[in-house]
């Protein structure tokens, strides 16, 4: 579907991990995750909670709280018109990496009435940001301001901007985060579930906006989500994570029309789809059991204690390798690697 | 109120479990040092239903639409300002519980019971989970202590859980299973009805499609009822047998799920319905969106005359002075001027 890219993803990311030494054990948030967003497109991350997909979010920012921190692995962003630079050997509390956030990469949240400081009006907030990334005066980081306000489609702005949060629905505050997201034109825009707390109506209306957005000013966006539906409606390509590894990956129309993953069919089979109503007595699939608390993460492929297609002695022991089917659709899989399976086909021979 | 009743009813009808008849709950607002009233907020406004034995009634709208306030009057949480509920226990007369003090409602409460939305903040964090469940027991006549146990022990294993985690904390558990534990208190006391509100909202999509297939179970296990509040559509569609669309406190639409989805009669339902995001990515290029703009009604200040008309693509100046009544269109109960003569695409229509 996607055309091939000529040139270099905005973000390459590779082998990267996130872990959090606790008293209790080591943590791996995020193990070993590959992936490229590119200018222009959008890229969806889903999983279930738990599964590390908002902390691959934050540590692309580095913004993991202490003490998770990124331990291995490249993050390389391409800025325009200067040097590449790999944010994983950044210090997280650094000049560049802050130079970068918030201006080159942008970050939406989840509750935006929790990333809102309710003390401050959201003019406050809106004008603090452009004047820490921008040599301007007042005056015109005010004009830019409401040049944001207005472009996101808050009605009159000027007299927006000495509103508080409280005085906003949940759909006019996030349609605020993206405002101030937006003020310093970012190459890479990050959502982490921008829409779980609106209603569907107000959810449509912020998908639209973030995608005519994209197409005007040409960003790549990484979203992340755990609803299949909203990955259909905007996604170009997905990245599906169980227990901070990306199991499979490729093009929204490999995702949902030739899945290969176990864990992407039982998630794409667990939701209700609308327009196929069950019959009497007809059962919704569902996974069997719960995501492993992360003190216990199996050993072998993550998902195996919950796979129905499962090999013992295999899938229990090692670790599936990365095996690309066609360009760009990538599962990490051992019952869909061609020399597992000629092998296994041997032995029963 | 006669005229507010729904149609084609009567009372007398053998599978009628709960009636609700014009129904409204108003919350004061009062301002200033007097605190005095100075307007109401009008939650549900109006809304008569008939929720029928062993059907899943579904009550779908966008948040601030009433759809929590009427779920917490049927089961008497709040009482209504005005208004019938006519339910009636096992084996007795029907009676209006609208207006019961907490005495009276007392034998209701075993037969009436609720599912909370929140897994995390519904059960207190410092009782057991044997007492917890235990508690519904022991408040509906089961006294020995030993009785409780073996009962508990036997709703766990009911709703998928492991007996001996009864001596556990809710902490100890995952959103799922304490949702399990929601459930099994719920039906601890054997109701008929069970209102449950956004109860699997909370949960991941395959955790969700464990929760739903164990109510689908344990309703034709325990021949319960259910009053299914939610947002999810697409979860709507898949358990529900009749539908309830609410906007500003009133039911918009109200008719059986197929055709409530294949051929919307309300402009705000086909709204709704073109809101939801499909896993269909070809689909999702080519469908033509409908989407609505602005705010839900403030309940405080209904706009005169329909209260969707300043959102509704449709209106007209007829919509703008008067205020439609739900009435029956082909099988399906509206409350719109133009039901007959819009044409509004349904779910399937764009699906094949």
């Amino acid at each position: 579907m996607i055309p091939p890219m000529q040139t270099a993803p905005l973000l390459r990311i590779r082998g990267l991990k996130t872990q959090f030494a606790l008293r209790e054990g080591l943590v791996r948030a995020v193990d070993g995750v590959d992936l490229d967003a590119h200018a222009g497109k959008t890229l969806c991350i889903v999983g279930e909670s738990g599964s590390g997909k908002s902390m691959i979010a934050r540590s692309i920012l580095q913004i993991v709280s202490p003490p998770g921190r990124v331990t291995d692995g490249e993050m390389v962003f391409q800025r325009t018109g200067r040097e590449p630079v790999d944010l994983a050997k950044l210090d997280p509390a650094g000049k560049p990496v802050r130079a970068i956030r918030g201006r080159d990469i942008a970050m939406i949240f989840q509750e935006p009435m929790n990333s809102l400081s309710p003390v401050h009006s959201i003019g406050d907030q809106l004008i603090e940001k452009i004047l820490l990334h921008h040599r301007l005066s007042r005056h015109a980081a005010i004009d830019r301001a409401v040049e944001a306000l207005g472009r996101v489609g808050i009605p009159d702005p000027r007299q927006r901007l000495s509103n508080y949060p409280f005085e906003l629905s949940g759909g006019m505050r996030q349609r605020v985060m993206i405002a101030m997201a937006l003020a310093c034109r970012p190459a890479l825009l990050i959502a982490d579930e921008p829409t779980t707390a609106l209603d569907v109506t107000t959810q449509a209306n912020i998908l639209d906006l973030i995608a005519e957005l994209q197409a005007e000013y040409g960003m790549g966006v990484i979203f992340i989500t755990h609803d299949l539906g909203v990955v259909a409606e905007i996604a170009h390509e997905v990245a599906v994570v169980y227990l901070g590894q990306v199991v499979e990956r490729g093009s929204v129309d490999d995702i949902f029309y030739n899945p290969q993953h176990p864990y992407t069919l039982a998630l794409l089979s667990s939701i209700p789809k609308l327009g196929a109503r069950r019959k009497r007595g007809q059962r919704l699939h569902s996974i069997k059991g719960m995501v492993p608390h992360p003190f216990n993460r199996p050993k072998g492929c993550p998902f195996h204690t919950r796979c129905p297609e499962a090999r013992p002695g295999l899938c229990n022991l090692e670790d599936p390798r990365k095996l690309e089917l066609n360009e760009g659709h990538i599962v990490a899989c051992h019952m869909r690697d061609p020399a597992v399976l000629t092998q296994a086909a041997e032995v029963t021979v | 109120m006669n005229a507010a009743l729904p149609l084609g009813t009567t009372a007398t009808e053998p599978d009628l479990l709960m009636r609700a008849e014009n129904v409204k709950v108003h919350f004061p607002i009062k301002r200033g040092v007097l605190k005095r009233t100075v307007g109401h907020v009008r939650a549900v406004d109006g809304i008569s239903l008939d929720i029928r034995h062993g059907e899943t009634l579904s009550i779908v709208g966008e948040s601030g639409c009433g759809k929590t306030t009427l779920g917490q009057a049927l089961v008497r949480v709040l009482e209504p300002t005005e208004g019938r509920i006519l339910f009636a226990r096992e084996g007795e007369a029907e009676c209006d519980i609208a207006h019961l003090g907490e005495t009276q409602l007392r034998p209701y409460r075993s037969q009436i019971r609720m599912i909370f939305q929140d897994p995390f903040a519904s059960l207190n964090p410092r009782r057991r989970v044997i007492d917890i469940i235990g508690e519904s027991l022991r408040n509906f006549g089961v006294t020995e202590e030993r009785e409780v146990e073996a009962k508990v022990a036997e709703l766990l294993h009911k709703v998928g859980l492991r007996p001996e985690y009864m001596e556990r904390y809710p902490y100890a558990f995952s959103g799922g299973e304490r949702q399990r534990i929601g459930i099994a208190r719920a039906l601890a006391v054997h109701p008929r009805l069970v209102v449950a509100d956004e109860c699997v909202s909370a949960l991941d999509v395959s955790i969700q499609a464990q929760t739903l297939n164990l109510m689908q179970d344990l309703q034709e296990e325990f021949a319960l009822t259910y009053v299914f509040i939610s947002h999810d559509l697409g979860v709507v569609e898949y358990i529900s047998d009749r539908v309830a669309v609410m906007y500003a406190g009133r039911v918009v639409e109200l008719s059986d799920t197929e055709p409530l989805f294949a051929r919307p009669r309300h402009p705000y339902t086909a709204a709704l319905l073109a809101s939801v995001p499909r896993p269909d990515p070809k689909g999702a290029r080519q469908r033509k969106q409908m989407r609505l703009k602005g705010e839900v009604a403030d309940p405080a200040h209904r706009p005169a005359g329909c209260a969707f008309h300043p959102r509704c693509p449709f209106a007209t100046d007829r919509c703008r002075i008067d205020d439609p009544q739900l009435r029956p269109v082909d099988g399906h109960m509206v409350a719109c001027h133009y039901a007959e003569s819009l044409d509004l695409k349904g779910v399937h229509a764009d699906a094949a």
